[in-house]
């Protein structure tokens, strides 16, 4: 573990979830399992994102004391903080959506296993 | 300290597959919320305190709860 | 077969998102971000450089957001109205814990959501996170009780208002200083690290926290309740 610098440990637990989310989003046949790949799938892109535009050794982006305001160049840079924020919210939007159509699904057939959904009429 | 890091993604990167391999949902849904929790703890350390409480609030807090719902109202009736 | 091909796939996807890993190499942030860095305090007066990030310098990206947000909650309502088929659920009452707990917790978790928007430009929070913690109070309240129902008319009133509020202050900032949600001249600048500074920028959190935690409450709702017939107490479903 010699040149193991955080960044790398991070950036290969952001890879190892995007990879098993999707994963489980391809082998599943449950509905339900398959929006929850989704959701792993959106954790692991958000930890890429943020760990991307992160160094360490730097400290978070809040100014609120005397010597942290006098030299800002020790702060990590805030934009892809704010994308990623805009990103989680966004998230929970689309999964909500995506469950209510799967509740919607299970009331009209009364199953959950995707291959019954072949046909594109209801 | 890098320790405690390797060990909270080795507890990520578990309970990811764990969340994708179990036959119950309620507990495939509770890990996807354990997942959520552990990487809002990365984000602090990487130094993004604003990211980490939204994760925690949204993704480890709303969004399982969204998950129970839907679990709920799609459980087939017994008798 | 097909799980053939899915692993294929995988380690096809696995190898093309190891390559980024060299990328990860920490690096100086960019021209536009060391702007941002350099002159945030002298613009905005706030101290989460994040916050400012979110409201002034890229504000319209957030009015999206919000919007964004709003199309996904009516989605979900639209998906779920109330038909044959879409059954109602047997509720049981729930414990004495909870409905004691509900109710003591209800009103410190709202007050606790209220102080993280308010303070959104001095310390890590504001209108998002503080919108959850109030939606996850209301959905207290709602599994404590399992036939209440939230009113409405009230809740699309207050949504409907804070939406209005914020591309009217955007407005505003079009009409005194020539670009839509400027930050200079509309409300004073206040002095750095105090709690009415920022121009508007606390003005537009707490609008978009409130319009945040409404519409998480009503899409909580919907998603437990709806198809369920029940008697209301204000406002029409």
């Amino acid at each position: 573990m010699n040149n193991l610098t955080p960044s790398t440990l991070y950036l290969a637990t952001a890879i190892a979830l995007i990879v098993v989310g999707f994963a489980g989003l391809l082998v599943r046949r449950n509905l339900l399992k398959m929006v929850l790949g989704f959701a792993l799938v959106d954790t692991g892109i958000h930890l890429l994102i943020a760990t991307l535009g992160s160094s360490p050794g730097k400290s978070a982006p809040i100014l609120n004391t005397a010597e942290l305001a006098a030299d800002p160049g020790l702060v990590v840079d805030p934009v892809p903080q704010a994308l990623v924020l805009t990103a989680i919210v966004i998230g929970l939007g689309v999964t909500a959506l995506m469950l209510a159509y799967v509740v919607r699904l299970f009331a009209l057939k009364k199953t959950l296993d995707v291959s019954e959904f072949g046909r594109l009429k209801w | 300290m890098i320790y405690l890091d390797l060990l909270i993604c080795l507890v990520t990167v578990l309970a990811g597959v764990a969340a994708m391999r179990s036959q119950n949902l309620v507990s495939a849904a509770v890990m996807v919320g354990v997942v959520s929790l552990m990487v809002s703890y990365l984000f602090l350390r990487m130094g993004a305190p604003d990211v980490a409480m939204t994760e925690a609030a949204i993704g480890a807090g709303l969004s399982t709860l969204i998950f129970l719902i839907a679990i709920r109202r799609t459980e087939e009736e017994e008798g | 077969m097909k799980h053939v091909f899915s692993l294929v796939l995988l380690l096809v996807m696995g190898g093309m998102l190891w390559n980024l890993i060299p990328l990860g190499q920490p690096t100086e942030p960019g021209e536009v971000a060391s702007h941002y860095i350099q002159h945030g305090i002298e613009e905005n007066r706030g101290a989460n450089l994040v916050t400012s990030v979110i409201v002034n310098y890229r504000g319209f990206d957030t009015l999206g957001e919000v919007t964004v947000l709003f199309l996904s909650v009516a989605g979900a309502g639209f998906v779920l109205r109330r038909r044959e088929g879409l059954e109602p659920q047997v509720a049981r009452p729930s414990s004495e814990i909870l409905q004691t707990g509900a109710r003591m917790l209800f009103a410190p978790l709202i007050v606790f959501g209220a102080y993280i928007f308010v303070h959104g430009h001095l310390s890590p929070g504001g209108g998002f996170q503080g919108g959850a913690v109030v939606a996850s109070a209301v959905m207290l309240l709602l599994l404590a009780d399992r036939d209440h129902r939230l009113p409405h008319g009230f809740m699309s009133l207050l949504e409907s208002f804070a939406g209005l509020a914020f591309v009217l202050v955007g407005l505003a900032g079009l009409l005194v200083a020539g670009s839509f949600l400027s930050n200079q001249g509309v409300l004073p600048l206040g002095t750095w690290n105090r709690l009415f500074s920022g121009g508007v920028i606390p003005v537009i959190y707490i609008l978009v926290g409130l319009k945040v935690g409404t519409e998480l409450s009503v899409l909580l709702e919907t998603m437990m309740n709806s198809g369920r017939p029940a008697e209301h107490t204000g406002g029409e479903k």
